[in-house]
């Protein structure tokens, strides 16, 4: 019980705090790769390469003076950055960042609460995240503030459902909705990364979890041309920074979840070393290592993303949410449902590489209509329209 | 009544979103490794794409003589011509009748930085500068006083020579 409490209070400390660093220093990194994408050097005088910008701006934050609208609805517009703060941390509990440390007072799970129904857990705390939105947009007395806020609501009512289902085809697979379990399903060879068997399911949760997190190119909360700021445009001082703090933790958790999911979570690919335990510690530190690299590059692929595409205009983005994300996500998980019965239960197939090709050429046969669907007619073709001679 | 979005008929033919997607990735992916343009202020004030211009009408400087004396002999063209009316110009006369400012001030602020001062100038005594770095802890120190004019070791700026459009 004590080694338990020990632990479990320890791996709350370290993942706040990179959650927290890790937030900090990716606004750093968004300003610094925007600059380096649009030709510039962004910010680099504090510190060593501007590391220490985010301290700064936090700093900045603090003694910033706040101000509040005369006719704001007060303790809601005092509670809205929490409300949508405090989600925003919460779900990185159940993601699993590391195989099991093996300590010579027992096995430590690196994950600080290994929930039997951590899926379920996450799409719960996921969606509170939009309560903090709305009201801060209804609080603030302001129409912008309140257009900002309920398109968040519409837009992430609308991409839940796709997003949901999309999971459940990984669920179907993993058979559990522990993400534990989730990730030691993939472990062994690359070709049990969820991405291969369940590519389209992949496909519909980045496009739902980038329109989860608000970003580009469905940032339309915050859509500064037509709503000043959206949401956050009463706020000032920390409490505008801790709406920003949700926003990068939300990628971050976004991020973290395509790894766990998609990206066999703390696997190392190519390397059969850390698939059986029990593991020496290194083994277990390059595991971290792994996951956090994947988190990584999906956290590079939200800014990289947001540097280069246009936003959605708003009833591009419903029709989208509604007309495409939805109905694909209910025709996947039925097509890969009955796949999966007809594998594994009428052809008595294990869950193996043979089961994982044929999942991944499912998944390719439906992805050549989808992509003619989604490009109005041409399977690929080139980018610009030729001039006809 | 339900409010209806307009939707533009768009050329489809030959357009694939997909492609142009990533192709747009691509490009930005490209430019991170392309050379910057930054120029790092305070420690480079001039790269080879960009230098101040010679013609830069910045804050005022006043050329002196061998002694050390102001050139200006406060003939009172700078304040008749000068648009906003920043120049203080109070004239006195020495025992010889030669002419000196007794005080000649420009107050910065209202100073539009036309550069008529510089060119009405006969004895080519008040000059506008090549320069733009003016932070002051009060605003009291941007009404240049004449000791402040002629301490000024800026360079000055040519203006624009009609028979000489391009400064050539």
């Amino acid at each position: 019980m004590t080694f338990f409490l020990v632990s479990s209070i320890i791996k709350l400390l370290v993942i706040f705090t990179m959650t927290m660093v890790g937030v900090a220093l990716l606004t750093w990194l968004e300003r610094r790769v925007c600059a380096l994408m649009q030709d510039r050097l962004g910010p680099n005088r504090v510190g060593p390469f501007g590391l220490l910008q985010p301290a700064a701006d936090g700093l900045k934050n603090i003694v910033k003076e706040e101000t509040y609208p005369a006719k704001a609805d007060l303790w809601t517009f005092i509670l809205a950055p929490a409300v949508s703060f405090t989600p925003a941390l919460l779900t990185f509990a159940v993601i699993p960042f590391g195989a099991p440390l093996h300590t010579k007072w027992g096995d430590v799970s690196l994950v600080v609460a290994d929930l039997p129904v951590g899926f379920l857990y996450i799409l719960a705390i996921g969606s509170l995240g939009v309560y903090g939105i709305v009201l801060a947009g209804w609080s603030s007395n302001n129409k912008y503030a309140l257009l900002g806020g309920l398109r968040a609501s519409a837009q992430m009512i609308s991409y839940e459902i796709a997003m949901g289902m999309s999971t459940v085809a990984v669920l179907l697979v993993a058979g559990n909705v522990s993400l534990s379990e989730v990730v030691a399903r993939q472990q062994g060879s690359l070709i049990y990364w969820n991405i291969f068997p369940l590519s389209l399911a992949f496909f519909i949760f980045i496009v739902a979890a980038f329109a989860e997190t608000n970003r580009v190119p469905f940032d339309l909360p915050e859509a500064e041309g037509e709503l000043v700021a959206g949401y956050h445009a009463e706020y000032s001082s920390m409490k505008f920074s801790m709406f920003y703090i949700a926003e990068y933790s939300n990628m971050v958790t976004a991020s973290a979840l395509m790894a766990t999911l998609f990206f066999g979570g703390w696997d190392i690919p190519f390397w059969s070393r850390d698939d059986v335990g029990p593991l020496p510690w290194w083994v277990t530190v390059l595991t971290v290592l792994s996951f956090f690299a994947k988190t990584f590059f999906f956290l590079f692929l939200y800014i990289w993303v947001r540097w280069t595409l246009p936003r959605f205009r708003y009833d591009q983005l419903m029709a989208l949410g509604w007309k495409v994300m939805l109905p694909l996500a209910l025709i996947y998980l039925t097509v890969i449902a009955t796949a999966i019965w007809f594998f594994h239960d009428q052809l008595g197939w294990a869950y193996d590489t043979r089961f994982s090709l044929a999942l991944f050429g499912v998944n390719l046969a439906l992805a050549v209509p989808l992509v003619f669907v989604l490009d109005r007619g041409h399977i690929v073709a080139g980018s610009v329209q030729r001039r006809r001679a | 009544m339900a409010i209806t979005v307009k939707v533009l008929k768009r050329p489809t033919g030959g357009t694939s979103y997909l492609r142009a997607m990533l192709k747009g990735m691509v490009l930005t992916f490209s430019h991170i490794f392309r050379p910057k343009v930054t120029m790092q202020y305070p420690e480079e004030k001039s790269s080879k794409d960009w230098t101040l211009s010679s013609r830069w009408r910045g804050t005022h400087r006043m050329l002196t003589d061998e002694q050390g004396r102001a050139k200006c002999v406060a003939c009172g063209l700078c304040p008749q011509i000068c648009p906003a009316n920043c120049i203080k110009l109070v004239p006195g006369e020495d025992e010889q009748g030669n002419r000196y400012p007794l005080i000649y001030e420009i107050d910065e602020f209202r100073c539009v930085f036309c550069g008529y001062c510089q060119e009405v100038c006969p004895e080519e005594a008040i000059h506008v500068g090549v320069h733009y770095e003016n932070s002051e802890y009060e605003r009291g120190r941007f009404v240049y006083d004449l000791e402040r004019l002629c301490a000024q070791t800026h360079p000055v700026s040519t203006l624009w020579d009609p028979s000489d459009p391009k400064g050539e």
